[in-house]
């Protein structure tokens, strides 16, 4: 797909809570030999998809230099709502100061959610609807207890500022392909408490089949390859699945190391494309060509071709790279663990 | 609080917004309608700096109800840079970490809950600045 004007990024912020539980210690209590990932981030019993998204919302604004009353949306793509009806994105717009002339929205699309969020603002950008709209992927994933999610599954989450293309956007979008099927891999059915999945099934037929499937689609319309693209950025359940779609598709791992943060941070669904989109671009440098497949369980892919603009060296230490989040953590236990993610009933 | 109250203060709890005497220049958090000082009712809006340096603290071992899962929790006096003194928890470290003259900066959180059904009230707490 391809916008009538250019559209890009004008600010991204990264917010990723400061508890990490290691994997060794989820197998310790539940026999596990091995984690798939070294350790993931935890929120805190204050924090819930909303902080997390207030956080990276108020850092993308500090990058993008503008008025929030002139941002025109505000969408939060999660899983994690902390109301069932009522919206998280007023909430965000509202702490933000981008009330009351604003259209604000949540998006569920399992781990796409946030990257859907990214196509309805850069449409309406695009369009001419609104001056400045912000997409937002942030989550504070489930699993349940012994599940083989429940390795992975984290906090975290990035918020982007899209605007038209202009000498004050760090990276513009040459074009997006989003690929959808009905495709039941993972679900959670309202009032439960956590998803089931279909293990081995989540692979071959649903992230594989979808993210390959953006991937090539995009690079075909646009007529690319992936030496073409500087960087890559695939969804990251987990450390396994990105490295075999980058080797599938024909990337280096040079191009997906600088946004594979799943190692240390773990997989923040909604949160999880965007965090690696906001790490890349902590590492980008003009005329880089980024490509973006977030990967949703339901299930979806929606595939970005950016290529970023001089202003990504303006004020690049304004707000604390995605690095300085993964550095900055406190370990807990397995018990603190089930406290402050709501896993005892009292 | 009242939904109806809370909804009221959001506003000013969310972005860290006060009052500043147009008169007189001195600054409320809360926001008052009547300057305290010079009695002008000619107070504007404020933002205030979200940092600022803890003044000093203290542990909350038994906590109002509704905080109980909280606790053991600090709360500090903070000095914002823009010189007024606020009341907040400190969050993001563990109490022996707390230093008296610690830069601190506002963090966006959820402060109490009306159990699992009523609504979730959110406001500033401070941490230690992330740079």
């Amino acid at each position: 797909m391809k916008t009538n004007s250019t559209v890009g990024i004008l600010g991204y912020g990264a917010y990723v809570p400061m508890n990490r539980l290691k994997g060794s210690e989820i197998c310790r209590i539940w026999g596990g030999y091995e984690s798939p990932i070294e350790e993931k981030a935890v929120a805190n019993m204050d924090e819930d998809a909303v902080t997390i998204s207030v956080e990276c919302a108020k850092y993308a604004l500090k990058r993008a230099n503008i008025n929030p009353e002139e941002i025109g949306a505000v969408y939060v793509g999660t899983e994690s709502k902390p109301y069932a009806v009522k919206p998280c994105g007023s909430i965000v717009a509202e702490a933000i100061g981008a009330t009351p002339k604003v259209t604000a929205a949540d998006y569920e699309f399992a781990c796409k959610a946030g990257t859907e969020a990214f196509q309805t603002c850069i449409g309406l950008v695009s369009s001419g609807m609104v001056k400045y709209a912000m997409a937002i992927g942030a989550d504070t994933a489930q699993g349940r207890p012994a599940d083989a999610l429940e390795y992975t599954v984290a906090c975290g989450g990035a918020a982007f500022i899209f605007g038209l293309k202009s000498n004050s956007t760090i990276a513009y979008l040459e074009g997006s392909y989003s690929f959808v099927t009905d495709t039941p891999d993972f679900w959670r059915r309202g009032l439960e408490m956590y998803p089931r999945h279909g293990n081995r099934f989540t692979g071959d037929p649903a992230y594989f089949y979808h993210i390959i499937g953006a991937a090539k689609g995009l690079m075909g319309e646009l007529g690319y390859n992936p030496s073409d693209f500087t960087y890559a950025v695939f969804h990251q359940p987990n450390v396994k699945f990105p490295i075999k779609v980058a080797r599938t598709l024909g990337f280096t791992m040079d191009a997906l190391k600088p946004g594979l943060v799943v190692p240390l941070v773990g997989n923040t669904y909604a949160g999880s494309t965007p965090l690696g989109l906001a790490s890349t671009l902590d590492f980008a440098n003009p005329g880089d060509r980024i490509l973006v497949v977030s990967y949703g369980s339901g299930a979806g892919s929606d595939a970005f071709s950016f290529v970023v603009q001089d202003a990504i060296t303006r004020d690049r230490d304004l707000d604390p790279p995605v690095s300085r989040f993964i550095n900055r953590k406190r370990y807990i236990d397995y018990s603190t663990y089930v406290k402050i993610r709501g896993k005892i009933i009292r | 609080m009242s939904v109806p109250r809370y909804w009221r203060e959001e506003k000013y709890r969310y972005r860290l917004i006060g009052s500043r005497c147009s008169k007189c220049g001195e600054i409320f958090f809360p926001r008052r309608l009547v300057c305290s000082k010079c009695r002008s009712r000619q107070l504007r809006d404020y933002k205030l700096s979200e940092k600022g340096r803890i003044v000093s603290w203290t542990i909350i071992r038994n906590p109002p109800k509704e905080y109980e899962k909280y606790a053991p929790y600090a709360v500090g006096l903070i000095e914002l840079d823009d010189g007024l003194k606020i009341i907040s928890q400190l969050v993001d470290l563990e109490p022996e970490e707390i230093k008296t003259g610690m830069r601190v900066e506002a963090t966006f959180r959820k402060i109490r809950e009306e159990g699992s059904s009523g609504i979730i009230e959110y406001g500033y707490k401070f941490r230690p600045v992330i740079e």
